[in-house]
């Protein structure tokens, strides 16, 4: 909390040493065809200091045991430990209570229990469920699958040529009938910063819950649940520099507690006769069966790596790189980026005419240069912006313009080569 | 190590660039759809046989350079085969881009073996394959076929993409 806070008080975010930060990321040292790897596929996953690393091997070198069981000393230091990385992430997302967080394997996860835990139990038939064409699948098909179990609607807010929501046509569709909306902070194809705090806002004043999809934007954004007052917030630990196979769900606790549990097991009750079972108060309710401990912990450190360089750093950074690729990919004849938003966050998609984006990523990676060519797993955006996929740079606050540079580079021999 | 620029050589760029039997024939009498839902590749064949041989062929659609130039170069080489002999080039294509035909060694793929490449690229090998699973589809009366049917033969569970 004292970096975030010391953060603030900074007009002008402090410059990050990133030659210094990269010596910390073993993988960056990677050769990949014969060329230095250049990692912009940050989007998909990030990569792990070491630091963060080392935190994994010291819990399962010295603090290893099942958590909140047994009365032995290994027990009680493993279960000290995942409630520890429980605070650090509350503190890193600013909620309120420590019991509104909710460790999971993973943003498809968090979404997926709300879903369940919420949507089943208070949405019902001829509801309807606001989405946006941004989303990406694992925002979109866990509604799908409420609405046609419930007999309820999808609808869905519109994005403008540059990708950027159209407000208006949001504040539209709500009437009465509005139970829930799902919108992505930050668009996972196209880079656009939403204005959810803004349309949480809105959807509050029709007294209708809202769940961020936070995957793409905790790991780019300084992220506040206190002032967004979003219901619901979801991301993954492996955006963060953290550990694959461990993620968050934010839920007001209000709403946790009339929520039905998601997964039935050990460590989510209270009590079980085969009458009757009680469940546990949350977070435990939504926490059934051996949870991710040492991914959880892991990620505790990684959070405070991020926190302790500074989340407005890194932000400041990011738009520095995504700025000047911006401006660089910008003047290559025969690319198209694809997301033009005024806000955006890390991601550019592009388009090289002539050459689909399998091509693109595979000559790429003979240059060293990693990027995500695909839908996405985005389809509503790319059936909304007419192109089978696209090619995808995404930036970390370990990359450098001189990657950017070797980004171009790359791009105009594949320009070359298909010429 | 992956060596896409082996793979990337003239005579594939250059079928990408002018694809050969490109259209659709008017007197199919096989037609089917091969579509990867994964990049979004999707071609259409049509096939005309005639005394169970392949007397016309052509294709077209939206794919990559690979798909694209795979198509081309098997409609060229299938055309006057026997529908026999254009299914055992099927197996021995697929066999080749998974690693489990030596293009070193006998086989009756031709200058197919430019693809041979594909098999240290995982996650394009479906690329290259596309066009003759979807000749399989054609002649086995399926009209569309995915790379991710689990029910298609020719599915060949190599990565995802």
């Amino acid at each position: 909390m004292t970096a975030i806070s010391s953060a603030v008080m900074q007009p002008v975010p402090a410059a990050l040493d990133v030659a210094r930060i990269r010596a910390e990321f073993p993988i960056l040292k990677l050769r990949v065809n014969d060329k230095p790897l250049i990692f912009l596929d940050n989007a998909a996953s990030s990569q792990m200091p070491q630091p963060v690393m080392a935190r994994w091997i010291r819990y399962q070198s010295s603090q290893h045991a099942n958590i909140h069981r047994a009365v032995h000393y290994l027990s009680e230091t493993a279960t000290a430990e995942y409630e520890a990385a429980r605070r650090k992430l509350q503190a890193f997302i600013n909620a309120g209570e420590e019991r509104e967080i909710v460790f999971t394997s993973g943003t498809t996860e968090s979404i997926n229990l709300v879903a369940h835990g919420y949507g089943r139990k208070f949405i019902g038939k001829d509801d309807e469920i606001i989405l946006t064409t941004l989303e990406h699948h694992s925002n979109i098909v866990p509604w799908q699958m409420l609405a046609g179990e419930k007999g309820a609607k999808i609808r869905v807010v519109p994005v403008n040529d540059r990708g950027e929501l159209l407000l208006d046509e949001y504040r539209k569709l709500f009437s009465a009938k509005t139970k829930f909306v799902g919108v992505t902070q930050v668009s996972n194809a196209l880079g656009t910063i939403n204005p959810v705090r803004e349309m949480i806002a809105f959807a509050h004043e029709h007294g209708v819950p809202v769940l961020v999809d936070g995957a793409q934007a905790a790991p780019h954004l300084k992220v506040d649940m206190q002032a967004l007052d979003c219901d619901f917030y979801a991301f993954s630990g492996h955006k963060l520099c953290g550990p694959t196979g461990v993620g968050v769900l934010y839920g007001k606790a209000a709403l946790l507690e009339k929520m039905q549990p998601f997964k039935g097991g050990g460590d989510m009750i209270l009590s079980v006769t085969f009458e009757k079972t009680t469940y546990a108060p949350i977070p435990a309710k939504f926490e059934a069966g051996t949870p991710p401990i040492a991914a959880a912990i892991t990620l505790g450190a990684a959070v405070d790596y991020l926190t302790a360089i500074g989340m407005d750093s890194i932000a400041r950074h990011e738009t520095d790189l995504l700025d000047y690729a911006t401006d660089q990919v910008n003047r290559l004849p025969g690319v198209r980026i694809i997301g033009t938003a005024e806000k955006k966050a890390a991601v550019l998609s592009f388009a090289v005419e002539g050459v689909h984006p399998h091509d693109v990523g595979t000559l790429l990676n003979e240059e060293g240069v990693a990027i995500r060519t695909g839908h996405h797993c985005a389809q509503p955006v790319m059936q909304r912006f007419k192109v089978p996929a696209t090619s995808r740079a995404s930036f970390a606050f370990y990359n450098t313009m001189d990657e950017v540079d070797a980004l171009v580079a790359a791009i105009r021999k594949v320009q070359k080569i298909f010429s | 190590m992956a060596d896409s620029k082996q793979l990337y050589q003239e005579v594939i760029l250059d079928h990408n660039k002018k694809p050969r039997n490109w259209g659709t024939l008017a007197d199919a009498t096989h037609k089917a759809e091969g579509v990867n839902p994964l990049c979004g590749d999707h071609i259409h064949l049509s096939v005309k046989l005639s005394d169970d041989k392949v007397e016309a062929i052509s294709f077209e659609g939206e794919s990559c350079a690979i798909c694209k130039a795979s198509a081309s170069m098997m409609t060229g080489t299938v055309k006057g085969k026997s529908r026999a002999d254009a299914e055992q080039m099927v197996q021995e294509f697929r066999d080749m881009a998974t690693g489990k035909l030596d293009p070193a060694g006998p086989h009756h793929l031709g200058r197919l073996t430019v693809f041979a490449g594909v098999r240290d690229l995982p996650t394009r090998v479906k690329c290259a394959i596309l066009p003759w699973h979807t000749l399989h589809a054609a002649f086995t009366g399926s009209m569309s076929t995915s790379t991710e049917s689990d029910a298609d033969p020719m599915h060949a569970p190599i990565g995802g993409a």
